[in-house]
């Protein structure tokens, strides 16, 4: 099958900082990918490049056979402007550390304003699809409250129904668990595993909870100073590790979480 | 000529009228510099968000200038110095002078707070609003600027206090405000200690309630808009991880 995101040969740095050194990674159709590693790896640059937030040094990346930050002219690839960003971007929703909730809106508003001003939907058919998503992530009580008002596992929460709205192909969770209080992280990782169960969407989730890689993906990737260290399945990666750098990530995390 | 004398009421009652009629030229004159400073200050802003390095330090320089030279000799300069510039000088009526000068000059403070305004919008919502395919267009209109311009009132409120107040400069280049007509009557009448009282009287009156408006407009704004709503992530930035 096709993959729904490649990646080849990516390249990013900021300044002198070289975060990703050649990066090559495809992703298929509804997999769930956890991306693993010290902090200062790369790997929320990778889902941020896949979001456009930021942009490669160099290389490739394509989304559902499309190149993302390159477009076709005359059989040539040539730097993509924004109009051709929103058209690839829209099949993508990403899920942040810190919620980025709307703080003028209600949560309603929150997760129909995109609906209607960017894909059209008239405000009924966007309100309903709303309270659809935030059921299902529990909050439905909630509609016309506003961001302030809730706690942080909540807001999380409403910011994954916000994104799911859109209908993404893709769906990215940036460390989305690091900015709750621990007792609030449950609720969340909840959520993302009934969303993982129903299957069609293809997720990557850049996470420092390894049970929770190990419950959820399919895959998990190793990042380790800006490359692609070590893959394969959670049980492999996470039980029976073969980079000597990987284990001592595996080592120093097991010692750091359980003091 | 007798310099110490008694309040004379009469001089108040006659003069009363003149300066109430010149009060709407002043307040109307203030509308106009204000209006034209809100304006002005937002091209400012949007140039200097250009990612034109040389441009960039231009304006910058520039507004440094407007900002550093006293109103009234920009004022003096628009009104006798412009029109024998080569070229580009044209000879300006006094309303027209002083609402170029005094608009520009403060166009400058404006810009400034609008930029702050801006800034005060978390990073995370620019990427929130990117990351829902907003539109630039839609990004500033539903999602930065409902965010940025209210806390901004109450300063602009303040802006538009300290604009009244600076609106009797534009006496010098002729305009008939306040202060202009109580310098005449003055002169007319060697009578200066009655028209400029109610000068004085008159600005405190328009400008004491404002300035309280102004007070509430911003403990209005600060309960409304508390700087812990749920969208921001308080000033920490995460770029690579």
């Amino acid at each position: 099958m096709e993959p729904i995101v490649k990646y080849e040969d990516v390249h990013k740095s900021f300044g002198d900082l070289e975060v990703l050194k050649g990066i090559d990674l495809n992703i298929a159709p509804a997999e769930k990918v956890a991306l693993i590693g010290p902090s200062g790896s790369g790997k929320t640059t990778i889902i941020r490049l896949l979001m456009t937030l930021e942009k490669p040094t160099s290389g490739y990346i394509e989304v559902d056979g499309d190149p993302l930050w390159h477009k076709e002219v005359n059989g040539k690839l040539v730097p993509a402007d924004e109009k051709h960003l929103r058209e690839v971007r829209g099949k993508i929703g990403m899920v942040f550390q810190h919620f980025n909730l709307f703080p003028h809106m209600t949560i309603l508003k929150n997760c129909t304003v995109a609906p209607i001003n960017v894909l059209g939907m008239d405000k009924e058919e966007a309100e309903q699809r709303a309270v659809e998503m935030l059921e299902k992530v529990g909050l439905a009580d909630k509609l016309e409250a506003y961001p302030s008002q809730l706690s942080g596992g909540q807001k999380q929460r409403v910011a994954m129904a916000r994104a799911l709205v859109m209908r993404p192909k893709v769906m990215l969770f940036d460390e989305v668990t690091s900015a709750l209080d621990p007792e609030l992280v449950g609720e969340v990782l909840e959520v993302i595993r009934e969303i993982a169960e129903e299957g069609e969407m293809a997720m990557i989730l850049v996470t420092h909870e390894m049970d929770f890689a190990r419950d959820v993906a399919d895959r998990v990737v190793f990042l380790d100073n800006g490359v692609i260290a070590e893959q394969g399945k959670p049980k492999d990666i996470l039980e029976n590790p073969q980079s000597e750098r990987l284990q001592s990530f595996l080592e120093r995390f097991r010692t750091s979480s359980s003091s | 000529m007798n310099m110490i004398r008694e309040w004379d009421w009469s001089t108040v009652i006659d003069a009363f009228p003149l300066i109430f009629k010149a009060m709407w030229i002043t307040l109307g004159m203030t509308i106009a510099c204000y209006a034209f400073a809100l304006v002005f200050g937002l091209v400012w802003t949007f140039i200097r968000r250009v990612r034109i390095k040389p441009l960039q330090r231009l304006i910058s320089f520039i507004m440094e200038f407007i900002r550093t030279t006293p109103p009234l000799v920009q004022l003096y300069f628009i009104y006798y110095a412009w029109p024998l510039v080569p070229y580009v000088g044209v000879t300006l009526d006094p309303i027209t002078t002083s609402i170029l000068g005094l608009g520009i000059h403060f166009s400058t403070y404006i810009s400034e707070i609008y930029r702050s305004g801006i800034e005060s919008v978390d990073k995370g919502q620019w990427e929130a609003a990117t990351a829902l395919n907003f539109s630039t267009r839609q990004k500033w209109t539903k999602i930065i600027l409902p965010q940025a311009i209210p806390p901004t009132i109450p300063m602009l409120g303040n802006y538009l206090i300290i604009m009244f107040k600076e609106i009797p400069l534009t006496a010098a280049v002729g305009v008939g405000g306040m202060l202009l007509t109580a310098q005449k009557y003055g002169a007319k009448f060697y009578e200066y200690m009655e028209p400029l009282t109610l000068v004085a009287l008159f600005f405190l009156l328009l400008s004491y309630p404002s300035s309280i408006l102004v007070q509430k407009l911003e403990q209005k704004m600060n309960r409304r808009f508390d700087k812990k709503p749920g969208g921001s992530n308080n000033g920490k930035e995460v770029t690579a991880s």
